[in-house]
Formats: structure tokens, C-alpha cells, sequence
């Protein structure tokens, strides 16, 4: 899949939360997605950066304007080598939460995207990708 | 198989003009053009270009990747190939032949340059076939795509039309759906709805579905979810137009409307004008006869 | 430095979002509303959220806490102003604000407050009364 932009952003602090939403914001828009789609991407990239910072312990999130022929999309990867997920199916249900958040992050971004993918591994870390397609 | 000594970027770089008006010739007399739909100076310039940006492209080594950076060019020439012949209905198989039925002219060079070499023979052959099977396969793909597009923006557009929001009163909306409702079509009904509630600054939206055939677990979901985001902006709904089968229907796969619902709109016109603080009065008195509407 | 003012109208408190809050700034907006409450008696809190394109789970739930808190402390809480895209977001990601009162602008929010509690009076100036600045 080309990638025609890709950025690297840190995670370790409230204000990377708010910089992770503006920067995907910039590509979204980029990519010609809707207001509602823009809106959509930008609010689950809010979900996972702040998981990855409250869960993980602070990581990564990698942004990627992809091309496919004439269609176009922004996938969107979350890194942390925190304690990961013992549990992904409880992890997915919507209000399960190991915090005092609603519970709704990973699985409300996997409704607002396209594509999403999660892998974790006790002791190792997890990683979140989702994706939307113009 | 090593295509990197190919001569197949010399033979075609070489033998362009001819090889381009074998092409035409061979288009045209396959009944290519379609029945006139495409003029000959136009088909003759997209050739043109697909060949010029073929011979760039094997020129600067990308061999039979046609992803490679060299294949661009060629890459944006078929996009708008494949495009306007999706548009003007040719079938998928003759826009792709626009690619395969430049095998012919192209062989016939390889042939002459490769006639006293049967390994180059076979090489440049493998590369020609490769390289246009998959630009061909390029070409089926892209039309593909903009026949979904043209389809989805059909889509749009009737579930637009079908799907007027009227002013029932001052803050009072009514939304008559009419059709299925499936997501794509919910999407655009919800957010018609929501910027109808915006601009006419409504409280109260009857959503009336007497024209929605069936109702299921998945339409009620997502009629729930036009009342929640409506709801989230400050406005109520009121559904109207259940009939007794849909009623029924929904007790026994057990969904819930967790929303006012009426049977008619005129009950829910009623339920509206209450809830926003007004009164129907009569004027009382002997009934006056209005004059008849004239036109 | 952000800074979310807390105007005061009558005996209502009116906030308005418009800048694109961390979460510490949340929190703080969620402690300094409370203590606001307390010490005005206000009887109702608007929250602007009209300028906001993006109301994720955090600050939904924080709107959710502010609804609750303010019903403890007799005061009710509509939230204004929210966009389309916004609305159609947050139902998609689950979040149904169910505790929170909603109107579609100020105007309408300041009717709903005023008809909760017939006798405030509202004919006083705006005052600031003070405002949420994120603690670094």
C-alpha cells in the first residue's frame, strides 16, 4: 500500500493527546474526507492517543496518507510497550474499563473506522491500528 | 526470469510512431471505438500518451513493476482512460482491451529485433506480456472503482431526493421517509436532518415512516441513532406512521423504540405543537364558510 | 495560558468551550465548576460547546460529571450548541450523555434554565467570576 506522507508522533503527555487530534485533523482534510469522517477519525485517534499515554505509559502514534490507484485514506498506528491487553474480547466491550475511563475507547474506534486492527501481548506492549477510506 | 538485459525498452523507445499506428489500426478495426463514442483525435491522443509514458517507464528499468515510480505516468494515463470509458458505459472488458490489443504491434517488433536471438526472443516477449498483463489488470481494477463511485453517488443522490426535510411550524420538522433505509442512506438522512434542525433552529423532529416498508432490528437501530445525535443537539424526535405489522414485528424481535412514537403524523403534528407550548383554537362562534380557493 | 472563563448571569453560570482542551484543562474546568456552584448558589450551568468539532469519551465524560454533580448541588446543567458532526460521532461511539440536558443554542439553554427556577434574577451584568487555567 504506498504511503505517500507518514509522520511519527510522540505520546507522553495530555498536550501530545491534543497535537496527535490537530495533526490528524491536517491529514484527514488532506485526504479530502468528510467533515463527519474527519470527525469521526479524529475523535478515535483521541480514544487510542489517550489510551497509549493512561494504559501504556506514553508511545507512539504513526500517521500514513495512503494511495491506492485514485483512492485515497489515513491509517493511523498506536504503540506502547506498557503492560498490554491480557484480554482482548473484554477489552472490545463496550464499558469495560481497567480504569475509571468509560470504556469505550477501543471499541468506540473500531465503529469510527474503517479498518481496525489489535494486537497486544502481556508484558510486551500493544499496538492499535485503524484506518478510513475516502 | 531476468529481465534486466531486456531490449524491450529499446523496441518499443525505437519503434514508437509505428508501433502506435498499428495500435489505432488494430483498435479500430476490432470495433474498439464503440460505435463512435470516442472521436479519433481523442483515442489517438491517449495512445499516444500510454506510449510515450510505457517506453519512459521501461527506459528508466522498472521492468514489470508497474507500481515503481517509472510506471507513473502510465499509471495516471489509464486512471483517466478507465475513468471517462467507466462514465460513458464501455463494458470493463473493452477498456482493458485498450491495453491488451497493444500486444500485437509490439510483438511484431520484437519479432524483427529478436530474429536471430531466441533467448532475447523469449525474454522480451515475457517482459511485453507481463508488463501489459498487469497494466491491463490495472486498468479492469480502476474502472471497477469508478463504477462504485458513480454508483455510490447515485446512491447519494436518492437517498437526498427521497428524503426531504419540511417545515411542519415554527420549530417543528417533519422528515417522511420513504424506501429502505440501509447505513449509507441513514448517513445521509441523519445528517440532512441534523443541519435541518441547525438552520431552522428546530425543537421537534416527527420522524414519520409510514413509507419504510420493513423494520427490523438493524432500521430501528438506525433510526435510534438519528433520535440519539438529534437528541444530543436538543431536539426531541417523535416517530409516526407505525403500522400495526411493523408494531408487531418489533415486539417479537424485541426491539425497543426508546422514543415517542405515534401512530399518525397528524397525532404527532398535535404532540409537537403542544410540546412547544401552543394551542389549536377554534374560532367559535356560526362557522364562518370560507370563500373558495381560486386559482 | 488557556483560560476557560465562568461568566455569571443572574443566578446561572455559562461556560464556553473554545479551545481544544487537554485533559488536565478538563479537569480543571469539571473542579473549578464545582466549587463556582458552591460558592454563587448558582441554579443552573450552561456549557457552550458550539465552538468544539471534536467531543471525545473524556470530555463527554466530564460533561456527564458536571450534569451529576450540579444535580447534587440543586443546580441543573444544559449543554449547548453541539455540532452535527459531533452529534453523529458520539452516538456512533456509544456515548449517549443520557444525564445531560441538551438545547441547540444559548438562547434556548437559558430558557430551559430560567424555567427551572420561575423567580432568578437574571437582569443582573455578566461577571466573571472566574475560570479554569490549566495548573503546569
Amino acid at each position: 500500500m504506498p504511503v505517500t506522507k507518514s509522520d511519527l508522533l510522540p505520546i507522553r503527555a495530555s498536550d501530545d493527546v491534543v497535537r496527535v487530534r490537530q495533526e490528524v485533523r491536517s491529514r484527514a482534510q488532506d485526504i479530502g474526507l468528510s467533515l463527519v469522517d474527519q470527525t469521526k477519525i479524529v475523535t478515535a485517534a483521541s480514544e487510542l492517543a489517550r489510551n497509549t499515554l493512561i494504559y501504556g505509559g506514553g508511545g507512539t502514534a504513526m500517521l500514513e496518507c495512503l494511495q491506492e490507484g485514485a483512492r485515497r485514506g489515513l491509517r493511523l498506528v498506536f504503540e506502547d510497550k506498557g503492560p498490554g491487553i491480557a484480554d482482548l474480547d473484554q477489552a472490545l466491550t463496550d464499558g469495560f474499563s481497567s480504569g475509571d475511563g468509560l470504556g469505550l475507547g477501543l471499541s468506540g474506534a473500531r465503529r469510527l473506522s474503517n479498518e481496525f486492527e489489535l494486537t497486544s501481548k502481556v508484558g510486551e506492549g500493544t499496538r492499535v491500528m485503524i484506518a478510513r477510506w475516502k | 526470469m531476468d529481465v534486466a538485459s531486456s531490449k524491450l525498452p529499446r523496441i518499443v523507445g525505437d519503434n514508437e510512431e509505428a508501433i502506435l499506428e498499428d495500435w489505432l489500426a488494430e483498435q479500430k478495426s476490432a470495433g474498439q471505438i464503440g460505435a463512435g463514442r470516442i472521436s479519433d483525435a481523442e483515442l489517438r491522443t491517449e495512445c499516444r500518451d500510454f506510449l510515450r509514458g510505457f517506453a519512459e517507464a521501461l527506459k528508466s528499468g522498472a521492468g514489470q513493476d508497474i507500481e515503481a515510480t517509472g510506471y507513473g505516468p502510465v499509471r495516471d494515463v489509464l486512471a483517466r482512460v478507465s475513468a471517462s470509458r467507466a462514465i460513458q458505459g464501455f463494458s470493463p472488458s473493452d477498456t482493458a482491451r485498450f491495453v491488451f490489443s497493444l500486444k500485437g504491434p509490439v510483438l511484431e517488433r520484437i519479432r524483427t529485433a529478436d530474429a536471430s536471438d531466441p533467448a532475447g526472443l523469449l525474454v522480451d516477449t515475457w517482459l511485453m506480456t507481463q508488463s501489459l498483463d498487469q497494466l491491463g489488470l490495472f486498468t479492469i481494477e480502476h474502472y471497477q472503482r469508478t463504477r462504485e463511485d458513480v454508483i455510490i453517488r447515485q446512491q447519494q443522490e436518492i437517498a437526498e431526493l427521497s428524503t426531504p426535510v419540511v417545515k411542519l411550524w415554527d420549530g417543528v420538522l417533519g422528515l417522511p421517509l420513504i424506501g429502505t433505509l440501509d447505513s449509507a442512506r441513514t448517513q445521509v438522512v441523519m445528517e440532512n436532518l441534523l443541519q435541518s434542525i441547525v438552520d431552522q433552529e428546530a425543537e421537534i423532529a416527527i420522524i414519520d415512516i409510514t413509507g419504510v416498508p420493513t423494520v427490523d432490528t438493524l432500521v430501528a437501530q438506525h433510526l435510534l441513532k438519528t433520535v440519539a445525535a438529534a437528541r444530543l443537539m436538543g431536539a426531541d424526535c417523535i416517530i409516526s406512521g407505525i403500522r400495526p405489522q411493523i408494531a408487531q414485528t418489533m415486539v417479537h424481535l424485541g426491539v425497543e423504540l426508546t422514543v415517542v412514537s405515534k401512530a399518525n403524523l397528524a397525532d404527532a403534528f398535535a404532540l409537537a405543537l403542544q410540546r412547544t407550548g401552543r394551542m389549536v383554537v377554534s374560532r367559535g362562534g356560526t362557522k364562518a364558510v370560507a370563500p373558495a380557493l381560486r386559482a | 495560558m488557556d483560560r476557560i472563563p465562568i461568566l455569571k448571569m443572574g443566578r446561572a453560570l455559562i461556560v464556553t468551550i473554545q479551545v481544544d482542551m487537554h485533559d488536565r484543562l478538563a479537569m480543571a474546568l469539571e473542579e473549578d465548576l464545582t466549587s463556582r456552584i458552591v460558592a454563587t448558589g448558582a441554579r443552573g450551568v450552561l456549557i457552550d460547546i458550539s465552538a468544539l468539532e471534536i467531543v471525545d469519551s473524556f470530555i463527554g465524560r466530564m460533561l456527564d460529571n458536571i450534569a451529576a454533580v450540579s444535580r447534587i448541588l440543586d443546580a441543573q446543567t444544559v449543554v449547548v450548541g453541539m455540532r452535527p458532526a459531533v452529534a453523529i460521532t458520539l452516538v456512533e461511539l456509544g456515548l449517549s450523555l443520557s444525564g445531560v440536558r441538551t438545547a441547540l443554542n444559548v438562547e434556548r439553554g437559558m430558557d430551559i434554565i430560567r424555567a427551572s427556577e420561575p423567580d432568578q434574577d437574571d437582569t443582573g451584568a455578566l461577571d466573571e467570576v472566574g475560570d479554569a487555567s490549566h495548573q503546569e
